[in-house]
């Protein structure tokens, strides 16, 4: 079998797909945060958190949408917490969001333990089913690639144009786009830069949250330590490599998750003789090749990283 | 809410006691986290104390731990002071362990110099990988918090390949790099613990990276440049060089910490050989409040943490992640501690908002 036959079928496209929505979701949600000036690496842990709260919430109720909802809930709250403390307190917001990573990460670890115990085979769900949309699904090769899957997944693809729209085509969303290049003109035109990005963060948290749900109510069905491992750094550099547009972002999204899917592709086929690990670093290269090439072009919200504070004009 | 400046900004004392203050903030949440897992947060705490250093063996184990804490401490002070987002601690410790197995290795070398040599090559090693997000930034613009992040996950990888590739032990199928030779392990200072060169090291680290840091220009210009970039600018600094510099530091401290991991405990690669060293590195340097004199009470509390909490997870049955939920909660305690030093809270809505109508 040669590298091309492994692409070159709908079950490929497919798969692209369904890895590229949780990086969507989180892209869109790290989009969210840095357009109103606030980096978030706190993305991480927010999706762990996300991942653990959504299949805690499944496995204990039997249902997959108070999963989503306790995935979503955790998310704000985390990013509610973030706004609290780079917002309200002007912390550094690497290393603040850095230790929000930590912080989720030790506290998901441990509460996982605390609520599954140490059993060797570890406890699954049945994670939801794709849902074929009428007519739709019927066009060739598209149909099944875009639109034999997950609700989640026509969630995503409302929620592109929808923050396209919101960012670029409302009052509300130039106001965010604002307070992200330049708070204090933002103040001076009567909207308040702190509540904005309190908003903002917030609203970051849900879509990271979401995005981690994803991950194991849709793709997995089973919660592992490992089951975010760097997907949400992988989005702030997705955010770069969509230069902070929500529909470039998507593609950038899509784009990594077919990187991915080339990678699982590549190391069940045998093709290539080589240890599997060389193909999980894949997805990591690209990006940063991806970041090199595109780096004259990405400018990011001029206010990114700095604190606004009130009484400094 | 809002911040208001405190009148008097310069207290040493206020400032010297923060960090207690956030420990002892983390500590009552851990407490909490503890209650939850249905033991006795005193109880525990008196485990992990009793643990980590109570004893000689505890002790020393406690050191050794603290070792490539310290270094990887160091590595982000250097990095942080200057502004320099150098979150590729994990990726520069490794590149330094595989780098000091290597050298270690190498039957072809002269036995006196196996150390000497595993010790610089690991710090060559770790300074190259670090020079990648450096002259990425100060050439293209590339962000360096995203690279030296993707930097981590690529290093970790092509690591576990080599592992379980070329550096596979054919009989067994170990997917451990081979052991470096006998004369290459590093000298123990006292007989039957792991109080190794690495630890030395770590410690003599600390005394060049504060003297760099407070007397000489690179360490002065390196504040500048972190401070204020642009003022570094207008008084003549190559802001370039330094940043450079500057990580090239960083990246050559983390590389010790992994040549420690080697030469004193571990003796080969293992996959875990970096298990979190350098995310945490920067809970130490950030604890230490940035100075090098702090590094080593901030390295040795880490380093307690995670030796204590193994033992207290064996006896108590509390999950053994309280450590890792510690370090994190420990970063933001310390952070707002440092805030709060400086400002104080009022909680009342701000002046602009009462103005518009």
């Amino acid at each position: 079998m040669s590298i091309v036959d492994l692409v070159l079928d709908t079950g490929f496209f497919a798969a692209a797909v369904r890895l590229a929505i949780p990086l969507l979701f989180g892209t869109l949600s790290e989009l969210t945060a840095e357009r109103s000036g606030v980096l978030n690496l706190g993305i991480e842990g927010m999706m762990l958190s996300g991942a653990l709260a959504g299949f805690g919430t499944a496995s204990a109720t039997g249902s997959l949408w108070l999963g989503v909802l306790a995935a979503i809930a955790i998310g704000m709250t985390i990013g509610a917490v973030m706004a609290v403390l780079v917002v309200n307190l002007r912390l550094d917001q690497t290393v603040t969001g850095l230790g929000v990573s930590l912080a989720a990460t030790g506290l998901v670890f441990y509460s996982y333990r605390l609520g599954f115990g140490e059993s060797s085979t570890p406890p699954s769900i049945t994670p939801f089913s794709t849902i074929p949309l009428p007519f739709l699904s019927d066009i060739p090769v598209i149909g099944q690639v875009f639109f034999n899957q997950y609700a989640l997944t026509y969630v995503a693809y409302l929620l592109v144009p929808a923050l396209a729209f919101f960012l670029y085509r409302t009052p509300a969303g130039l106001s965010l786009r604002t307070v992200g290049e330049n708070p204090q003109a933002a103040a001076a035109a009567g909207i308040d830069p702190i509540r904005a990005r309190i908003l903002a963060l917030v609203v970051a948290g849900g879509l990271a949250g979401l995005a981690g749900a994803y991950l194991n109510l849709a793709a997995f069905g089973s919660f592992t330590f490992g089951i975010v491992s760097g997907r949400g750094w992988i989005c702030l550099a997705l955010v770069v490599l969509g230069r902070w547009n929500p529909i470039a972002c998507a593609a950038a999204a899509v784009l990594f998750g077919a990187v991915d899917a080339f990678q699982l592709r590549l190391q069940a086929s045998g093709a290539v003789d080589l240890p599997y690990q060389l193909f999980l670093a894949l997805p990591y290269a690209a990006t940063l090749v991806a970041m090199i090439l595109n780096a004259k072009r990405a400018v990011g919200p001029a206010a990114l990283m700095q604190p606004y504070d009130a009484e400094h004009r | 809410m809002r911040l208001v400046a405190r009148p008097n900004r310069n207290s040493p004392l206020r400032d010297a006691m923060m960090p207690v203050a956030a420990v002892a903030a983390s500590l009552l949440i851990c407490a909490v986290l503890i209650l939850l897992a249905g033991a006795n947060p005193l109880t525990a705490f008196g485990i992990m104390a009793k643990a980590a250093f109570w004893g000689k063996f505890a002790l020393t184990e406690t050191l050794a731990r603290a070792a490539p804490l310290i270094l990887s401490g160091l590595a982000a002070l250097v990095a942080l002071r200057t502004r320099f987002w150098n979150i590729g601690g994990e990726g520069q410790i490794i590149v330094g362990a595989m780098a000091a197995a290597w050298v270690g290795a190498l039957t072809s070398l002269p036995t006196p110099l196996l150390i000497p040599f595993m010790l610089i090559g690991a710090a060559l090693a770790g300074a190259a990988l670090a020079a990648v997000p450096a002259s990425l930034k100060t050439r293209l613009g590339v962000d360096e918090v995203v690279s030296t992040l993707m930097l981590n996950f690529i290093v970790m990888y092509l690591m576990q390949a080599l592992l379980s590739g070329p550096w596979k032990d054919p009989v067994t199928g170990w997917t451990n790099s081979p052991s470096i030779l006998r004369a290459a392990e590093f000298p123990v200072f006292w007989k039957g613990t792991r109080l190794h060169l690495g630890v030395l090291v770590a410690f003599l680290a600390v005394g060049v990276v504060g003297v760099i840091m407070k007397r000489t220009t690179l360490g002065l210009s390196m504040k500048i440049v972190g401070e204020n970039p642009r003022a570094a600018r207008h008084a003549g600094l190559d802001v370039t060089r330094v940043t450079l510099a500057a990580a090239l530091l960083s990246g050559a401290l983390a590389g010790l910490a992994g040549a420690g991991e080697i030469g004193g405990i571990q003796f080969q690669v293992i996959a875990s050989i970096s298990s979190g060293y350098g995310y945490a590195g920067i809970v130490v340097a950030m604890l230490a409040r940035l100075s090098a004199a702090g590094i080593i009470p901030a390295a040795l509390f880490i380093a307690a943490i995670t030796t204590g909490a193994d033992e207290m997870s064996r006896q108590t049955g509390v999950p053994f992640f309280i450590a890792d939920a510690m370090q994190g909660i420990c970063l933001i305690a310390v952070l707002v501690a440092m805030t709060l030093s400086r400002y104080q809270i009022r909680f009342r809505t701000s002046p602009e908002r009462r103005a518009t109508p």
